[in-house]
């Protein structure tokens, strides 16, 4: 373990405060993440662990009224900084959302939106990365004869699959994974988890959930959030079997929340 | 439980909501019946008013005439009967007037009483005579030959290239100058409107910051709420004057005009409707975009545009509704001539501008009235084409999540 701690921080936040308005949302959050690490966030609604998932891709931007303060470290630069280029950020930052939300266009397309977008023009480079990141994503054998088709004829479980490709597609070293099983039923939840699994020996994944068996399996770390507070943040096994706290007791036993 | 007297107001409110219902659909199925029915008798008449009758001599071998034969003829257009498919004649135009050139007044007798049979003697001799004559100018046994007329059909109505429906002696009843007017305005309105308008629903949904989007927003709605005769006169006294002076043109009252006054008043519309459907594109698809390293604009128009284009082309076929049933602006200021438009720089004349200019001065029953209800017909199968485009447009595409 020690060997651990002399590596950098991959993304680290430090003392981070966010407002919404008059609304606290975060209170002071210092942690650190490591390199190709699985990281789970819990806590009960509303707790802020969206809002601090959030903070990483400077999501929060869009929406008004917000203000960050503290310092968020991601490859040992300030993203908040005011010369960091935002675009670029989170090209190097993948996204998956809580409801599948492909684009209007078809399956190849919603793969290789994020390349075109950074101005890769190249088509065989597209087509082989769209390739890549769809078998990545496990999605390959369903789709590879229906490219061309609209992505809103996959399954929920399929369009969040694609969702997570077209993340992939851009080659980030970071994905952000806001509650990503959470509106599928359990056999593409099991597959997603199995997806993380693969993922982690390449990416570093912050991920957000509800299921607390979800974090238990996936993740190598988990932090605990309650009403805007980090409240507890070790490895996963001792959080689930020996927390400090109480409050994560009560919480990861099912007491409350 | 539910008490007798709960049952029974409710039983109330459905049957008062069923028949205010009945009542409105009934009342829009008769206004469309009505104006069928009034239109639909246009089909059954020929071009010369009721009371009045074209005569030919007897050994004439022309057996019938159209609307646009008998203008022809009586414009001196066309002076040999040979040219209408008769004998190698030349044609002699009478009407009343011209019976002094033929009789004395002696002839015609003291109170005019011998006219009917002065009439029938010259249609008998002059073989090459064509007369128009009201129906009491007719002799017990008339010797001239009452011609029959065309009857007006659907085909000669849309396709007819002339619109003169109070000529004497045949009405001239060809609406294509009308339709082909009414496209034309209506079309270069959308395509002068859709730009602003959609580059507005953009800016108010996607760029502008709440409190400028929220003064901009009442102020395009108040567009919406201004009569059309404001518009029309607004139209008159600075877009005429400057299309005139712009364009070098003799007369500003042109289809430019009325197309720009237009696309004023169908902006509303199309930012409106728009704007709802840009704001419709979910946040999650929006930030979905972003995480991906898009820029904003990239967003705009790669995603959002993309997911709202069913919600805009609506939008846009319903301005073109709007536009095209729009009658005093456009009567103010298009010039009104009915005539085929060759440039938008000509003066033209739409169906509802028609209808309103004339509708008035036509007599109840008429040929006239009759022309200008299938008129009527005419522009309301235009704009329901339209409406149901609409629907179909905005039925095809509705993404699920």
């Amino acid at each position: 373990m020690a060997k651990d701690y002399v590596k950098k921080p991959k993304v680290m936040a430090k003392e981070v405060n966010l407002y919404y308005g008059d609304f606290h949302a975060l209170k002071g959050i210092t942690l650190s993440m490591e390199e190709n690490h699985v990281v789970a966030l819990i806590g009960p609604s509303g707790c802020g662990k969206s809002t601090f998932l959030r903070c990483f891709n400077r999501m929060n931007d869009l929406i008004p009224n917000t203000k960050v303060t503290g310092l968020v470290m991601v490859d040992g630069k300030d993203i908040n900084d005011r010369g960091m280029n935002v675009d670029q950020l989170r090209k190097n930052i993948g996204m998956v959302f809580q409801k599948p939300n492909p684009f209007p266009k078809s399956i190849f397309e919603n793969v290789a939106y994020g390349l075109r977008v950074n101005g890769v023009s190249d088509a065989k480079f597209i087509a082989e990365r769209v390739e890549r990141s769809l078998v990545q994503s496990a999605l390959w054998e369903e789709v590879k004869d229906k490219l061309k088709k609209s992505a809103f004829e996959l399954s929920g479980g399929q369009q969040q699959r694609l969702c997570i490709a077209r993340a992939l597609a851009i080659e980030p070293s970071i994905v952000l994974m806001d509650e990503p099983a959470s509106a599928l039923d359990p056999i593409s939840t099991a597959k997603i988890e199995e997806l993380i699994y693969e993922l982690k020996s390449q990416y570093t994944i912050i991920i957000v959930t509800h299921n607390m068996q979800q974090a238990g399996r996936v993740s190598d770390k988990t932090a605990f959030f309650y009403m805007g507070e980090l409240i507890e943040y070790d490895d996963t096994k001792i959080i689930f079997t020996n927390p400090k706290n109480t409050r994560t007791q009560n919480y990861v036993t099912g007491r409350f929340g | 439980m539910k008490t007798g007297l709960q049952k029974f107001t409710e039983k109330f409110v459905e049957g008062l909501l069923f028949i205010s219902g009945s009542i409105t659909s009934l009342a829009v199925i008769l206004i469309v019946l009505f104006l069928f029915k009034e239109g639909w008798g246009l089909f059954n008449e020929t071009p010369v008013e009721k009371g009045s009758v074209i005569a030919l001599n007897k050994s004439n071998p022309v057996q019938q005439l159209s609307a646009a034969q008998v203008k022809n003829i009586f414009d001196r257009k066309i002076t040999n009967w040979s040219e209408v498919g008769g004998n190698n004649d030349s044609i002699l135009i009478f009407s009343v007037n011209d019976i002094t050139n033929f009789y004395s007044e002696a002839e015609l007798g003291d109170s005019l009483q011998f006219v009917p049979q002065r009439i029938s003697e010259l249609m008998g001799k002059k073989s090459g005579i064509i007369a128009f004559l009201p129906t009491e100018y007719l002799a017990k046994n008339f010797e001239g030959r009452i011609l029959p007329l065309k009857k007006i059909t659907l085909k000669g109505f849309l396709k007819g290239k002339e619109w003169f429906p109070t000529a004497q002696p045949a009405a001239q009843l060809g609406i294509l100058p009308l339709i082909l007017g009414t496209l034309w305005v209506s079309l270069f309105a959308i395509l002068i409107a859709l730009p602003f308008g959609l580059a507005t629903a953009i800016y108010i949904a996607e760029i502008a910051d709440n409190r400028v989007g929220k003064i901009l927003k009442p102020v395009i709605e108040l567009l919406a709420g201004i009569p059309s005769v404001v518009y029309g006169f607004f139209g008159l006294i600075v877009i005429v004057p400057l299309v005139q002076r712009t364009f070098n043109l003799p007369v500003g009252e042109t289809g430019l005009s009325g197309a720009l006054v237009l696309a004023i008043m169908a902006l509303p519309t199309i930012i409106t409707i728009s704007e709802d459907a840009i704001r419709n594109t979910p946040r999650a698809m929006k930030e979905a975009s972003l995480a991906l390293g898009a820029t904003h604009w990239q967003t705009i128009y790669k995603v959002i545009i993309p997911y709202s284009i069913s919600g805009i082309s609506a939008a846009t076929i319903l301005g073109i509704g709007r536009a095209m049933g729009e009658t005093m602006a456009v009567l103010m200021v298009t010039g009104n001539a009915a005539i085929i438009p060759h440039s938008i720089l000509e003066p033209m004349r739409t169906i509802p501008a028609t209808i309103a200019a004339e509708l008035g001065e036509s007599a109840h029953g008429g040929l006239h009235y009759k022309a200008l209800f299938a008129l009527g017909c005419v522009l309301f199968v235009m704009t329901l084409v339209i409406n149901l485009t609409v629907d179909l447009i905005s039925a095809r595409k509705k993404y699920s999540k």
